[in-house]
């Protein structure tokens, strides 16, 4: 069975599933349920500075985006950070770390932008017996209003400038958890490197309005008939948490940091994705909090089954192992030409794949063929852009077929050329014209 | 439990036990359930449940209409094809037509609940009233209606909207044929016949004349006399006979007529039934008897068809309906004789049948079933009276592809005319295209002549 201990900036865990700084995590109750159900580690909900807590509004703190037989897409919520007092939570801290030594247990912080208010925090925290801290940059409604969570994470001199005070006065890792609410994620990635964090985790939630009321005309969550934007997240952020992942992990400035991949893991082949992407290991939130605790029983099985399958002994076999086939437009093959292939015997004749293909893209999809219903790809109309396989419900009927080099793509009537070529020499770049000539 | 004596006895169960036998066969989705099925629509591309259907309703639209939390606007969408889809969402054979053409049968064997479906969307859009169709300028034409069953119904409707005026002369007490006296009661519970008729007629412009009888009380003369067009929607009046000795024995009855009975029935406990009950035929009507009798508390019914199980018209889900409330259906079983004792029913003896050479013949065995009571589905006729010239084949009246007759200025459609499937959905076809046929006849023939220089 394939060896799933994280070791992730010399914090320890029993698998590489934890559980993110939210709801979830804010008390020792909800904590000891989830390490009870197997996660290897919690960040707790962002803790606050000393005094009167923050609070929450009384109405509802969450919205949702549904798919087919209301299977929830995507959550946003306006709840703050932790709303219960500081030494509470520092109380259960320390005990819940006490009864599960070989969970990974990390605070999460967010403080005014001030050197004494993060100096005065850290030995508190530190005192817990916390594993690490992770600084949070990156709620995106209510706290950034008041200068911390986005705010801080939008400006990369803070970000540099936090993480380096954090790191003179505590000797935990200092894990730098980034906003997606930016433009360029490499460069608040650069600013936590630069001032010397252990790692980044990311991502987090993104600014949203989930939905209208069509008879109040308020945003939902609705209260007392205004909305606010909240903090979207679950499975719809996955590719954006994806790619982001991928952008850190590829640019050569931050290559080899620490990454904590979040943003909407709900199975193991999510988590997976992301690990080989360049996590070193995930956060998951919003899918326990669909589903319950139980979930990482799953995530842990098909994660290990998978490894076991492929022959990836642990962790480090497969971390970052996609990162090299990350690559810009310009560099990708040319040369390399698919097609749409449907399996007439899994085909059950929808005529969805047709529609697609004849209303919005290229006119290659048969819908009769000899008078009878029947959709096949005309090869010789076929772009390959998979549009066809993304609209068929029924998984794995259509394939996109790669062409041998030497084989005639009846489209262009021209044959596969074995040799790699991109834009950046290709005749119709002008920027390409121009270096020739 | 209800009472087992022998003979043909009403209240043989409790006025607990009726309801509940009689209640909805299907009971309606609620909101959820219908949101989960919806949900379930592929949203096909020129969708095969919409070729399957005789009235080609759009049914991925209004599915997607229901799923989108708008059934007034998939009520529209069926309505627009079928102003009775509330009925055909109830008895329509969906397991032979649109959910047989479901592509989720290909992956799944489990089509979409299209007929539940449109009952949620049609059953919102009734109990609202909605109407979503206005009457154009009149247009001072005329047209009878000859009988006010699905195609007469949908043949008014629609040259109604196109602004002509309808009479429909009904030979029964209600309007609605077969949707009013000859399904099955717990397929069209809570006068839902009724509440269809009204729903109709509310378009306005149509005028129903019950108790009217064709070649009872008028002539096909006297409608072209009195009205621009006519239209034929007239039921099979006509039950074929046994023929077979002691079929007068007390306690044979047609099976339309104990199904007629039982629909105009409040109680059912008014309705006699027999202790052991035999259903002949192989049909819907076979079915919808055999299954009733059984709920009205008879101890045994048993249908017996003459060919084989791939022969009979009644559709699998209708003969695994029978099964499942305990009817036993037997084949290649032909009436020999019934077997009478003081000219009450006391038995039935029959020949068994089988093919040869192409032929149904009988074996030369028999065998005997006791019984008290028979009910006869063995086919209706047309009974052509008052009709004059008009062209038959097969008993049946012909028609065009627009439902137009041999004679001029008349149309027909529904179970009368030749090539009828006997199906309410295809009879709502029928009425509603030859009312864009008519429409178009009295449009052009009042067209102006226009001289061109």
């Amino acid at each position: 069975m394939a060896d799933l201990r994280n070791n992730f900036v010399g914090i320890k865990s029993p698998n590489p599933f934890w559980l993110a700084s939210a709801p979830p995590t804010d008390k020792a109750y909800n904590v000891e349920r989830a390490f009870k159900a197997g996660w290897g580690g919690v960040v707790w909900k962002t803790l606050g500075e000393e005094g009167p807590p923050v609070v929450n509004v009384n109405g509802p703190r969450y919205g949702a985006i549904w798919g087919a037989d209301r299977r929830l897409l995507g959550l946003n919520n306006i709840e703050l950070i932790t709303d219960r007092d500081l030494y509470t939570n520092l109380r259960e801290m320390k005990q819940v770390k006490m009864n599960w030594p070989d969970r990974a247990l990390i605070a999460s912080i967010m403080v005014p932008c001030e050197e004494n208010a993060w100096k005065s925090i850290l030995p508190l925290v530190e005192e817990t017996g916390a594993d690490g801290i992770e600084l949070n940059f990156g709620c995106p409604h209510g706290m950034s209003e008041r200068g911390m969570g986005a705010a801080v994470g939008q400006v990369p001199e803070y970000i540099e400038m936090v993480v380096r005070w954090c790191k003179q006065y505590t000797r935990m890792p200092v894990i730098t958890k980034l906003t997606p609410n930016i433009a360029d994620i490499r460069k608040p990635a650069r600013a936590a490197k630069s001032g010397g964090t252990d790692a980044v985790s990311l991502i987090n939630t993104i600014n949203s309005i989930t939905s209208v009321n069509l008879d109040t005309f308020s945003p939902e969550p609705s209260i007392n008939g205004k909305g606010s934007h909240g903090g979207y997240c679950g499975p719809a952020v996955k590719p954006i948490a994806l790619n982001m992942v991928a952008e850190i992990a590829r640019d050569p400035e931050t290559h080899g940091l620490p990454i904590s991949g979040i943003g909407g893991i709900t199975t193991w082949r999510d988590a997976a994705e992301f690990l080989v992407l360049g996590a070193g290991n995930v956060q998951v939130c919003t899918a326990a909090m669909t589903y319950g605790f139980k979930i990482v029983q799953e995530m842990i099985s098909g994660l290990s089954d998978w490894m076991d399958a492929k022959g990836h002994r642990d962790l480090d076999d497969i971390c970052g192992r996609a990162v090299p086939n990350v690559s810009d437009w310009q560099y990708l093959n040319l040369n390399y030409i698919a097609k749409a292939k449907i399996d007439q015997d899994s085909c059950i004749k929808c005529g969805r794949c047709h529609i697609a293909c004849e209303d919005t893209s290229h006119q290659a999809i048969t819908q009769f063929v000899d008078g009878v219903r029947r959709f096949e790809v005309m090869e010789d109309e076929c772009v390959g852009c998979n549009l066809c396989v993304n609209v068929c419900p029924v998984q794995d009927c259509i394939t996109m077929v790669g062409l041998e080099p030497g084989m005639l793509d009846e489209r262009t009537g021209k044959t596969v050329d074995p040799n790699y070529a991109n834009w950046t020499t290709h005749p119709n770049n002008p920027m390409a014209r121009q270096a020739a000539e | 439990m209800g009472t087992t004596e022998t003979g043909i006895l009403s209240g043989r169960l409790s006025p607990v036990e009726y309801e509940k036998n009689f209640s909805d066969l299907h009971p309606p989705l609620d909101g959820h359930e219908a949101l989960v099925a919806a949900d379930r629509c592929y949203f096909c591309y020129d969708a095969p449940c919409m070729t399957a259907c005789p009235t080609s309703i759009d049914i991925p639209l209004f599915i997607r209409q229901i799923s989108t939390g708008n059934p007034i606007g998939s009520a529209n969408t069926i309505f627009d094809q079928n102003i009775l889809g509330g009925m055909c969402a109830r008895v329509c054979p969906t397991e032979t037509l649109c959910e047989q053409a479901c592509v989720r049968n290909e992956a799944e064997h489990r089509p979409v609940e299209i007929g539940r479906l449109q009952r949620y969307a049609a059953d919102i859009a009734m109990r609202e009233n909605r109407q979503f169709y206005q009457r154009a300028e009149p247009s001072g034409k005329s047209i009878a209606v000859i009988g006010a069953g699905p195609a007469g119904l949908a043949c008014a409707h629609r040259l109604a909207v196109k602004g002509h005026d309808v009479t429909i002369y009904d030979a029964r007490e209600k309007a609605g044929g077969l949707n009013e006296y000859g399904i099955a009661t717990y397929k069209a519970v809570d006068d839902f016949a009724q509440a269809e008729v009204d729903y109709v007629l509310a378009i306005g412009g149509i005028e129903i004349r019950n108790r009217q009888m064709l070649g009872r009380d008028f002539s096909l003369a006297d409608m072209l006399a009195k009205h621009d067009a006519v239209f034929l929607g007239l039921g099979l009046a006509g039950v074929n006979a046994l023929r077979a000795e002691g079929e007068t024995a007390e306690g044979v009855e047609d099976a339309v007529d104990f199904i007629a009975a039982l629909r105009q029935s409040q109680t059912r406990a008014d309705i006699a039934i027999g202790r052991r009950v035999v259903v002949l035929g192989g049909g819907m009507t076979a079915v919808d008897a055999a299954v009733q009798a059984k709920l009205l508390g008879a101890e045994e019914v048993t249908i017996c068809y003459r060919r084989g199980k791939e022969h009979m018209n009644a559709s699998e889900f209708e003969q695994d309906l029978a099964a499942a409330k305990g009817v036993t259906i037997r084949h290649w079983l032909q009436p020999k004789r019934i077997i009478a004792r003081d000219g009450r029913v006391a038995g039935i003896e029959l020949d068994y049948t089988t093919i040869a050479d192409g032929r149904l013949t009988t074996t030369g065995e028999t065998g005997v079933i006791t019984a008290d009571h028979v009910l006869k589905a063995i086919g209706q006729t047309f009974e052509a009276d008052g009709l004059g010239i008009i062209t038959l084949q097969s008993g049946r009246i012909v028609v065009d592809g627009e439902g137009r007759t041999s004679l001029d200025r008349v149309w027909a459609g529904g179970d009368c005319v030749l090539g009828g499937e006997d199906l309410t959905v295809s009879a709502v076809a029928q009425g509603r295209d030859a009312a864009e046929s008519i429409n178009h006849v009295l449009a052009a023939a009042s067209q102006p002549a226009v001289a061109v220089a």
